[in-house]
């Protein structure tokens, strides 16, 4: 009936994680408390929940990032303490069955749920709006992929609770994943959570590949297509091409370990080099799909603030479509150490070291945007010239890397965790905080907190410096990645000096959160209010229409004459949103409760699965799909907005904008 | 309230002189071997050719940065230019450059530093033999020549190369002695090789650089470089222990165990290395001079366990 799940797959033997689940239920109960105390179920499910509106359903992905955020963080400093008294006999506060689980779900969490959910958030954000579109190509699909990514978040910190996560790092590198070195239930929650988001993240990607190609506005040419939504078209066709791969990868050792067979397998015929080479063939895809976007964020934010427009944005562009191209023919240098031949690195290690020319060349550009520019320092422009920084850091350790001879003592030490951090940190996180900086006021119709906004960054940027310098050291000394314990007297005082680090990333972190607290609490403050919809004199569409955009975005389909078409029309004296004009309806997609549904059906089916509850299983697989037909038979998906509201809701905007010039 | 101060700065004192002494421990940047000193010196090339473009780009950044601040209204501003043909030139040509350089010399250390290549020494000195095994979670070191097996330490003798065949009985992990040089992966059903050879007397931590599991942490060994009279000495301490490695004994040592003490086995079987290697490919490996796979010979070991 219940399959292996039994009372004994609870942690109650390991206090921390009993405290944790304490801890959670006390959070969750209050929030959900509060929830029915102020009666916010029904807004919560009407305006949330069920919406198909990009804007909102960015703000959840956010929130679910800022949530694996969290989570990801809380392992990531228990891993450092651990390492910073886990040192000659003293065994440390983790034993390695927890800290196994601790390393895997961080990198896991990380990745798939703060980053891509993160990034998904600001394509939703933006690309629509910046496009001069009204939704996406599939508003539906949109809310079906974030409560899938949703309900693999979920999945994977049931595993927390109930049985226990993987202990096979965060791509799960067979023969160790297989059954025979690892039985329990740990790769099975890993295996399904990554299934079901990458369904999640393989919709986003048509999505937005589709809308970015067939929903620009009238005028919008290829090369007239703001930097940002060129990053997230380039992304979304990684993501397409690159997510099946990880799919098909996860799906073989699913069955491996499900039926029994020999893919991966020490014997059998089994072949544990295959799996390397699949699960990089989307792995180094990914770091790109995740960074090319953050270079589409900087390519916005530092001519919006330098008062100049992008320093070559041909040259930008071919960048990045060559970035996209590049990133899949370098996977081989994950395993330099396997064995190949010297010919085969010597490829691998070369093209991996061309991709960072045309890297190189995008800092080039951003230099040269500030070059004989008027630099306000806002907090966006201090995230980046700190990535631009730390970023040049971390692209010369990757090159380091590239080089066979030189990875074959670099490989799996702790300069390799430095590198990867040093640009999954200081580019990709800088670049979607920087981000979220840059757009708040647009989609929530206030501006976030600058002081507390550059405090965070302060204590981010030298908390990073803290906490992974030390770790280049720890790798020229020797120290690998994933160690438990250690007695080498001359790895301990860097292990310190890296926890100093990730206390001061703590603090950055709850900079960020004051930050979105203190933004609440004054967002009704005149100065803080964003009235115009250009807070910040912006160069793109986006920013010609009200904060936060009305439902549909735009009432009048903006023309596009110019790269910076927002620009172009505040120079040129022209009226991008045509107030006044004679309003149409709206055609626009309705709520649907079917991508919740869709999501609670796929969270039953993963962990049914887990645990070999194969009647649940069932229920939960035929769920999603009946969800999915009874939601594609449905004919009553739109409606429109009748002509007289739209143009209420334009004239409230323009009275609005005249108040304020009044002013 | 100023002698906590004194106090704590001391404490900080000593912190930093510390680290200041570990910083002279840069196992991978100060090795005993020529494949180290060859990787030494490429990191070194490597590094100093990317500097010149990543200085300048980090100064630039920072200079710029604060030149054309805001505030700084004595600044040139040119709010419409954005196109430059001469800085494009030199944006994609320098990197280009560097990188051509950087591709060069990849190519070249990827042949002259490739673990499989004999090295240089073996012209004039004959190579010790070493077959290592990974097990959970410990090391086992099988010298042919000498007959005998050593757990979680390995000794050779000074200026001899060292020839590695690699396999592991379990899971994926990497053979690494930071201080002589490069990496491989120990794989189950298959046989890396390495080439390495210590200049230096000393004992050398080895470790795995490929997380393996619970016993991960402690698949710790020691690499012994000695004068050839020690070794002989030390092959001869090997020889004297009353432990026997065969198809009776490998079992048990084969099973998972935590933080292995160093062991000593003074006959192993012959053939050993090659049955552990084929019992993943039915009963065959691959010949290292033809690449073809051929049938091991049966030995009191085809009683071994063979399924896993």
């Amino acid at each position: 009936m219940l399959g292996r799940l039994s009372l004994s797959a609870l942690p109650l033997d390991v206090p921390i994680v009993v405290g944790t689940f304490i801890g959670v239920c006390i959070i969750g109960i209050a929030v959900l408390g509060l929830i029915t105390y102020y009666g916010k179920w029904g807004y919560l499910w009407k305006e949330w929940f069920t919406t198909v509106d990009h804007k909102r359903l960015a703000v959840m992905y956010i929130v679910l990032a800022l949530v694996a955020l969290a989570r990801g963080f809380a392992d990531a400093i228990m891993m450092r303490t651990q390492l910073a008294l886990a040192y000659a006999g003293n065994p440390g506060y983790l034993p390695p069955h927890h800290y196994d689980q601790i390393f895997s779900a961080h990198g896991t969490i990380m990745i798939f749920f703060l980053a891509m959910a993160f990034m998904t958030g600001l394509f939703n954000f933006i690309v629509p709006l910046q496009i001069g579109a009204r939704d996406v190509a599939f508003p539906f699909l949109n809310n079906l992929s974030f409560w899938m990514t949703a309900a693999a978040f979920i999945l994977v910190n049931i595993s927390l609770f109930v049985g226990e996560f993987s202990q096979c790092g965060w791509l799960a590198y067979p023969p160790l994943s297989e059954t025979q070195f690892s039985p329990g239930v740990g790769v099975d929650y890993y295996i399904w959570a990554i299934q079901i988001s990458g369904v999640g993240t393989l919709l986003t990607g048509v999505n937005f590949f589709v809308t970015i190609v067939k929903m620009r506005a009238p005028g919008m040419s290829w090369m007239k297509m703001p930097v940002f939504t060129w990053t997230a078209f380039c992304s979304s066709i990684l993501i397409m091409v690159s997510f099946p791969v990880l799919t098909v990868a996860v799906a073989l050792l699913g069955l491996d370990r499900y039926f029994g067979m020999h893919f991966f397998t020490n014997d059998g015929g089994g072949n544990q080099m295959m799996y390397l080479n699949l699960i990089w063939a989307w792995g180094h895809p990914e770091v790109y799909i995740l960074v090319i976007p953050a270079f589409g964020v900087f390519s916005e934010v530092v001519p919006a603030f330098s008062g100049k427009p992008l320093f070559g944005y041909n040259t930008m562009v071919y960048a990045t479509c060559s970035i996209m191209v590049l990133s899949f023919l370098v996977w081989a240098h994950h395993f330099f150490t396997m064995g190949a031949g010297p010919d085969v690195n010597a490829f691998f290690g070369i093209a991996t070291m061309v991709i960072s020319i045309p890297t190189g060349v995008k800092l080039f550009n951003w230099l040269f945007t500030m070059y004989k520019g008027r630099i306000r320092f806002h907090a966006c422009m201090y995230w980046a010239v700190g990535f631009m920084v730390t970023f040049t850091i971390g692209g010369m350790t990757g090159v380091m890397m590239a080089i066979p001879g030189s990875d074959f003592v670099l490989h799996n030490s702790l300069f390799l965790i430095a590198h990867f951090h040093n640009v999954i940190i200081g580019g990709v996180y800088f670049g979607y905080v920087c981000g979220m900086n840059f757009w708040a006021p647009k989609v929530l119709g206030f501006k976030l907190n600058e002081a507390w906004g550059k405090r965070a960054f302060w204590f981010w940027l030298v908390g990073f410096y803290f906490a992974f310098m030390p770790l280049y050291v720890l790798g020229f000394e020797g120290m690998t990645r994933r160690m438990n314990h250690y007695d080498n007297p001359a790895w301990y005082p860097w292990m310190l000096v890296a926890e100093v680090g990730a206390v001061l990333i703590l603090l950055g972190i709850a900079c960020q959160l004051t930050q979105l607290y203190v933004s609440i609490r004054d967002c009704n403050l005149p100065e803080n209010r964003d009235v115009s919809g250009d807070p910040w004199n912006g160069r793109t569409l986006e920013w010609s229409t009200s904060s936060p955009p009305p439902v549909y975005n735009f009432a009048i389909v903006p023309h596009v004459h110019s790269i910076d078409a927002f620009m172009h029309d505040k120079e040129n004296g022209i009226d991008t949103r045509q107030a006044g004009a004679q309003y149409q309806a709206i055609h626009m997609p309705k709520n649907t409760v079917a991508g919740i549904a869709a999501g609670l059906f796929a969270l039953i089916f993963g962990f049914a699965a887990v645990w070999y509850i194969w009647w649940l299983a069932v229920v939960g697989l035929v769920g999603v799909i009946a969800t999915v037909i009874a939601r594609s038979a449905n004919k009553d998906v739109d409606f429109y907005i009748p002509a007289e509201e739209v143009a209420r809701i334009e004239n409230e905007h323009t009275r609005k904008l005249m108040a304020q010039a009044a002013e | 309230m100023k002698n906590k101060l004194l106090a704590r700065l001391a404490r900080l004192g000593g912190l930093s002189s510390a680290l200041l002494l570990a910083g002279c421990e840069l196992d991978v940047l100060d090795p005993r071997g020529p494949v180290g000193e060859g990787v030494k010196s490429l990191i070194t090339t490597s590094v100093i050719a990317m500097l010149i473009v990543v200085v300048p780009t980090i100064i630039l950044t920072l200079v710029f940065a604060w030149h054309y601040r805001q505030s700084n209204t004595s600044a040139e501003y040119l709010p419409k230019w954005s196109h430059s043909n001469k800085i494009e030139v030199v944006i994609w040509g320098v990197p280009s450059l560097i990188i051509l350089f950087l591709a060069v010399i990849t190519y070249q250390t990827c042949h002259s530093l490739d673990p499989y290549k004999p090295l240089a020494a073996e012209a004039n000195t004959k190579p010790l033999h070493v077959q290592v095994v990974a097990l959970d979670w410990k090391w086992l070191f099988i010298y042919p020549e000498q007959g005998i097996a050593v757990v979680n330490q390995m000794a050779m003798p000074l200026n001899t190369p060292v020839d590695f065949d690699i396999t592991s009985d379990s899971v994926m992990n990497a053979f690494f002695i930071p201080r002589l040089g490069s990496m491989i992966y120990a794989m189950a059903g298959m046989q890396t090789q390495l080439h390495l050879m210590a200049s230096e007397p000393g004992d050398f931590a080895g470790e795995s650089a490929n997380y393996s599991g619970r016993g991960f942490s402690d698949m710790r060994f020691h690499a012994l470089a000695m004068s050839n009279d020690e070794f002989n000495a030390w092959v001869e301490k090997v020889r004297s222990s009353s432990e026997e490695l065969d198809g009776q004994t490998y079992p048990k040592l084969a099973a998972p165990s935590e933080a292995n003490p160093v062991e000593y086995f003074a006959h192993v079987e012959p053939g050993m290395f090659n049955t552990i290697v084929a019992k993943y490919n039915n009963g065959m490996i691959m010949d290292k001079s033809t690449g073809k796979m051929i049938q091991v010979q049966q030995s009191a070991m085809s009683d071994m366990n063979m399924k896993e």
